[in-house]
C-alpha cells in the first residue's frame, strides 16, 4: 500500500517536463535516460561529457534534497533480488531496441506527438499493467 | 565547459522531479500499475504533469533556429513502426513491471544509496550493452541480405 500523492507528483512531473524543455533549449536535446546512457557505454560516443554530467546530476539531486531539506523520499523495493536483476536485463535490452523509455518516449517523444513514441508509450505501459497483474494476481508473486 | 555544468543543472532538476514524483520508488510505481489491487494513480499525475509542461515548452524552444549552446537540435527522424520499437517497448515494459524501476526512475533512486537500484542499474546496463553488441554483431551481415 502506498500513499495517493496528486500534489507532490504534480510537482514531480513538472519538474520532470521542465529539465526535458531545458535540455531541448540548451542542448538540443531529447531528455531520453535510454539515450543518454547508451551514449555512454562503450563505443563511448563523443559527446560523452555532457551525458555524464547529466547522469551525476539526476544521481546526486535526491541525495541532496534529503540532506538540504530532510524531505522523505519515499522508497521500497518489494521485489526478491533475483527478480531485480531479471527486470534490469529485460529493461536493458528493451529500451536499447525500443529506442526509448518512459523519459524519452512517454514525456519528450509524446510531447513532440512522435508516432513513434505514442505507439511506444502504449505498448510498454500496457505490457507493464499485464506484467504486474500476471506477477500479483496470477501467480501470487511480489 | 559550458554545456557540460548546463547539462549537469538540469540533471539536478531531473533527479529532484524524479524523486518528488514517486517515479524513483518501485513500490509506488507497481501499485500504479496494479489496478487489481491496492491502485495508487499517483504516476498518471506524474506523466500527465510532465507531457503537458514539456509539450508547451517544446512548442516555443522549437520555434527557434537553433539551441542555446548548440548548433543544431537533435531530433530523431525514424518515422517507420518497426518491429523492434514495438518488441523492444513490450521487453521493456515487462521488466518495468517485473522490478519496478524504468531507467530514468533508476538512475536518482542510486542517490538514495538503495541497494536495490544499484543492483536494478547493474543489471539494466549489462541489458544494453548486450543489446548494442548483439545489434552490431548482427548488423552486416542483415546489410549483405538486402
Amino acid at each position: 500500500m502506498t500513499e495517493f500523492t496528486p500534489l507532490v507528483s504534480l510537482l514531480g512531473g513538472a519538474l520532470i517536463g521542465l529539465a526535458s524543455v531545458l535540455l531541448m533549449a540548451f542542448h538540443g536535446r531529447i531528455a531520453g535516460m535510454t539515450g543518454i546512457l547508451t551514449g555512454l557505454l562503450p563505443p563511448i560516443a563523443p559527446d560523452w561529457a555532457w551525458r555524464a554530467a547529466f547522469l551525476g546530476g539526476a544521481i546526486i539531486a535526491p541525495a541532496l534534497m534529503v540532506l538540504l531539506t530532510g524531505y522523505d523520499v519515499g522508497f521500497a523495493s518489494p521485489v526478491p533480488t533475483p527478480w531485480v536483476i531479471i527486470g534490469g536485463l529485460i529493461v536493458g535490452v528493451g529500451v536499447f531496441f525500443g529506442s526509448g523509455c518512459t523519459s524519452g518516449h512517454g514525456v519528450c517523444g509524446m510531447a513532440r506527438l512522435s508516432p513513434r513514441s505514442i505507439a511506444a508509450t502504449a505498448v510498454f505501459m500496457g505490457a507493464s499493467f499485464v506484467t504486474v497483474y500476471v506477477v500479483r494476481h496470477v501467480l501470487g508473486g511480489f | 565547459m559550458r554545456r557540460t555544468i548546463f547539462a549537469g543543472l538540469i540533471g539536478l532538476v531531473f533527479g529532484t522531479g524524479i524523486a518528488i514524483s514517486g517515479m524513483a520508488n518501485p513500490a509506488k510505481v507497481l501499485n500504479f500499475f496494479d489496478l487489481a489491487g491496492d491502485w495508487d494513480p499517483s504516476l498518471a499525475f506524474v506523466m500527465g504533469s510532465a507531457l503537458l509542461v514539456a509539450a508547451i515548452g517544446y512548442f516555443f524552444v522549437l520555434k527557434r533556429d537553433r539551441p542555446i549552446l548548440e548548433p543544431r537540435f537533435h531530433l530523431p527522424t525514424n518515422r517507420k513502426l518497426d518491429a523492434s520499437l514495438l518488441a523492444g517497448s513490450a521487453l521493456f515494459g515487462i521488466g518495468w513491471g517485473i522490478a519496478g524501476f524504468c531507467p530514468g526512475g533508476a538512475i536518482p533512486a542510486l542517490g538514495l544509496g538503495e541497494s536495490a537500484a544499484w543492483i536494478f542499474v547493474a543489471a539494466m546496463l549489462v541489458g544494453i550493452a548486450a543489446a548494442k553488441t548483439a545489434r552490431d554483431a548482427l548488423r552486416p551481415r542483415v546489410a549483405k541480405t538486402v
